[in-house]
């Protein structure tokens, strides 16, 4: 829709466009600011602030203190664990119901969304006794587990939707060329597929880094993820605005950068596609 | 089109993502029911025996049931009205031509990726808080008193925050479904004499209308089941206990997992009714 | 090198019958063109005999052997695909060479076989480079390539042509049968387009609704066609099919006579009629001509360069030993 338009209206809506997204921006602009601050100088007026000195002690007293380190492991192996079992899991799934659907396809398809719906809060009580009896409360192989049912309707959902792009000829003539079934994931649709997996990880990487319900409820010391590791915060012991802040810089950097990649998937794995 | 062999290749291929999740819905679910009928204390006394439905009549009749409904119906009203306005004009905005669209859209969309106990921390402390935080020195500055955001406005203050996060989301959606309509239909419009609030109400908005839709129904499920933030801030406190969150403070903290259960299976319910609408409409496109 | 037999062939898809049992025999080395408006089945057709689908009930024979359940890749048949069907990740090489590689020829067989197929059809150039780097015509040699390498027992073509500029298409319309006339390797091939039928099939099937019309050469079908469908699909401009009294005037519920065979003269005829449009090709000219006795004008072919005015009044004389005469259920009468 947008087209050429006058250069007038271009300095408008420019200028527009920046100040709304600097105010929206602000808040991890500012905790930006206030990691390279002393613990004094963070919570001094603004002004104030952006004119006291820089530091980068924030960064190191976190991970000195906290073991912030081993908290970022642990939501790497969750977030990574939990995203490539369910494509494990879900790319035969999804290549079964794109490529040989039947009548109840659509019907299972829809049923796997409704499953994301459920309120985990709905099931709190059950999994938490359940992990204890499995010794797996506060494990990072439980949580990996918990995660990757929660995400697996959607991982499902965006290969479902990648696989039908393949154009079905493709495959056909690989199988008219001789390829079994082993032949043709192989060789024809996993290369063709490796942008859509590929946008798919990324976007359950990033869902799965930011659950924080589960990680929440069901670690302790040992398993804690940094969802968990920042909301130590909420009762904390003196001054901790600059720590805070680098801790949480820490906690969001790779996902920021991982999202701005994963626009588009987004809007597909999240309005399963309802949105084009 | 398919042949008998790739049919039964397919069917067991599809077979554990299939057993995984019914298991992963059964199995929990079952167990919820079942507390739901129990008087479960498993710090007083545990297992005390079957109750019918009392533990449904206690969960609505208790009195901090019709708050958190009105609690969860505030929070989550504010922020799908907030979202769905502001995300409707940002995707207009976003959708003109400027300069640095690349970084600008970084900076709408950044919010969503940010973990919800980061968010709410951030707000809490850092622009809330009534004697160190941004809004405080700012009220100073003006000479008057700094709000008690968190103490005082809670639910506005959570609204505020939720509604930072999921900002993001709705003008993304919303953006996606502008840039599909199709330019020809806008300049059909114009040679027809339409001007820009014309065009606005009669083809931008209909056109929408379908994403909206999607926006409020997802929105709503994932807002009900918000969790971290409430957590972080203040723990239920201040009347800023939502239907979610009442169902955790009596199934972990109170220890009452029959109460609880039942408050859980309510919620089930009420996340199915609004998932059916969803559903119906994301069908509606599978068929396509 | 292999005949071809469907004995009883029926395709349904949940309930609804696609293809009514149907038989055809296919010989060996034959250019066989199954032709039919968009729904008729014919690819359909051609992707039950090439294995893609199960058939519903009926036999498949491929020289001599009972093909219905084999499946595709051991049917030794090759098929060009509609939209070619390339494998956009590999390169031009890679594509031909893909169903040597499955059938687990040697490294070194593979490469000679590729330079082959690439200096028959011209593409020895392109051989590293991927579909996305060439043209539409380059890549619907690819696609043959890939088919010729393997040496099929007959190559299935699926409306190959149609995604290609008009231009080209008479281009590859004449590779295509030279390459038949080089391999003499029988080959099927779907079409919508009556002209690429007419040059390019020894037989050509009509169908319709699943079903098959009529079986014949070119000539044949051109010269008798067995029903108003047939007489109707091929040839270009269509066959004027006139009903009611003139019909009767030669005991026939309808004639039909092309547009070729009627004669135009602005003094007298058997026909009086007005000129309504007339499309000037160069090398003849079309008119189309309105008369009384029906509501449909009637197209007839002039001399290039003939103008007559629009509303002139002209006569109009069928060649009664091309007239061709129906009954009421649009069967040909003899």
């Amino acid at each position: 829709m947008a087209r050429a338009i006058s250069k007038k209206n271009k300095i408008i809506n420019s200028l527009i466009a920046w100040t709304i997204g600097l105010i929206i921006f602000f808040p991890i602009l500012w905790i930006i600011i206030l990691s390279f601050k002393t613990e004094g100088d963070a919570i001094r007026s603004p002004i104030a602030v952006i004119f006291s000195n820089w530091t980068f002690e924030n960064y190191f007293v976190v991970q000195d203190r906290s073991d912030y380190f081993k908290h970022f492991y642990n939501s790497v192996f969750i977030a990574f664990g939990s995203t490539f079992l369910g494509i494990l899991i879900a790319v035969p799934a999804s290549w079964s119901m794109a490529f040989v659907p039947s009548k109840r396809t659509r019907g299972i398809l829809l049923w796997m969304l409704s499953t994301k719906m459920l309120p985990a809060v709905g099931v709190l009580y059950p999994i938490y006794i359940l992990f204890i009896a499995l010794g797996i409360l506060d494990s990072r192989v439980g949580l990996v587990v918990v995660l990757m049912l929660m995400n697996l309707p959607i991982i499902v959902w965006m290969l479902y939707t990648y696989f039908r792009e393949i154009p079905e000829e493709i495959l056909e003539a690989s199988r008219m060329d001789g390829a079994g079934l082993r032949e043709e994931i192989l060789f024809v649709l996993t290369p063709m597929a490796l942008p859509g997996i590929a946008s798919t990880v990324l976007l359950n990487i990033i869902l799965a880094w930011n659950e924080a319900f589960w990680t929440l409820n069901l670690t302790a010391a040992k398993a804690a993820p940094l969802t968990a590791f920042i909301a130590s915060y909420s009762s904390p012991e003196g001054l901790f605005y600059a720590k805070l802040s680098a801790a949480s810089v820490m906690a969001i950097a790779p996902i920021l950068i991982m999202g701005w990649f994963s626009q588009k998937q987004l809007v597909r794995g999240l309005t399963f596609g309802a949105v084009k | 089109m398919s042949t008998q062999q790739s049919r039964s290749a397919a069917k067991l291929m599809l077979a554990p993502a299939v057993f995984l999740l019914m298991a992963w819905m059964l199995v929990p679910l079952s167990m919820t029911l079942y507390f739901s009928f129990k008087k479960y204390l498993p710090l007083r006394g545990g297992d005390l025996g079957w109750v019918g439905f009392d533990n449904y009549t206690r969960f609505v009749s208790s009195s901090s049931f019709w708050p958190a409904i009105g609690t969860t119906f505030l929070i989550v009203g504010g922020v799908l009205v907030i979202t769905v306005m502001l995300g409707i004009l940002f995707a207009l905005l976003l959708d003109q031509p400027f300069w640095g669209q690349g970084i600008v859209r970084i900076m709408f969309i950044a919010p969503f990726f940010v973990m919800p106990t980061v968010s709410g921390l951030v707000w809490k402390n850092m622009f809330m808080d009534p004697v160190n935080g941004f809004f405080a020195h700012l009220s100073k500055a003006f000479g008057s008193d700094p709000i008690q955001w968190l103490s005082q406005e809670s639910i506005l203050s959570l609204t505020i925050i939720l509604s930072w996060q999921w900002l993001p989301f709705a003008t993304l959606i919303l953006l996606t479904a502008i840039q599909s309509l199709d330019s020809d239909q806008i300049e059909a419009a114009e040679m027809d004499g339409a001007r820009l609030l014309g065009r606005f109400w009669f083809i931008i908005i209909p056109h929408l209308a379908r994403a909206i839709t999607i926006v409020i129904l997802i929105q709503t499920i994932f807002l009900l089941a918000i969790f971290a933030e409430i957590f972080v801030t203040t723990a239920g406190a201040f009347g800023t206990k939502t239907l979610t969150y009442l169902i955790f403070q009596r199934v972990l903290e109170s220890q009452n997992v029959g109460l609880g259960s039942a408050g859980g299976v309510y919620a089930i319910i009420l996340a199915n009714i609004i998932a059916i609408f969803l559903m119906r409409i994301v069908g509606k496109n599978l068929s396509d | 090198m292999s005949w071809i037999q469907l004995k009883n062939v029926s395709k349904k898809f949940d309930d609804l019958e696609i293809i009514p049992p149907l038989n055809l025999e296919i010989k060996d080395g034959e250019f066989v063109v199954f032709v039919g408006p968009s729904g008729c089945g014919k690819s359909t057709l051609l992707r039950l005999i090439a294995g893609l689908e199960d058939v519903s009930s009926g036999q498949i024979f491929i020289n001599g052997e009972d093909a219905t359940e084999v499946s595709p890749a051991k049917r030794k048949l090759a098929m060009v695909f509609q939209s070619y069907a390339l494998y956009p990740h590999m390169t031009v090489r890679k594509n031909i060479s893909f169903p040597l590689r499955m059938a687990g020829v040697s490294n070194a067989e593979q490469v000679k076989k590729v330079d082959d197929a690439a200096k028959v059809l011209n593409l020895s150039e392109y051989l590293d480079r991927k579909p996305g780097q060439l043209s539409g015509g380059q890549r619907q040699r690819v696609a043959i390539g890939r088919a010729i390498v393997r040496e099929p027992q007959a190559f299935l073509f699926d409306e190959p042509l149609s995604n290609l500029d008009a231009a080209l298409r008479v281009g590859m319309r004449v590779e295509i049968s030279e390459l038949h006339k080089r391999l003499a390797t029988t080959m099927i091939y779907v079409t919508h387009d009556q002209v690429e039928a007419m040059t390019m099939a020894d037989k050509i099937v009509v169908l319709q609704n699943g079903k098959i019309e009529q079986v014949g050469s070119p000539l044949d079908l051109y010269r008798s066609p067995i029903n108003t469908f047939v007489a109707s699909f091929i040839g270009s401009p269509k066959m004027n099919i006139i009903e009611g009294v003139q019909a009767s005037k030669h005991r026939s519920e309808s004639i039909g006579i092309r547009p070729e065979h009627i004669s135009i003269s602005d003094t007298n005829g058997t026909w009086e009629g007005t000129i309504g449009v007339s499309e000037q090709l160069g090398s003849d000219t079309f008119f189309h001509v309105k008369c009384q006795f029906q509501d449909q004008s009637i197209t007839v072919r002039a001399v290039g360069g003939l103008e007559l005015a629009y509303g002139q009044t002209v006569f109009l004389t069928p060649d009664q030993k091309h007239l061709h005469r129906f009954d009421k259920s649009g069967l040909r009468i003899k």
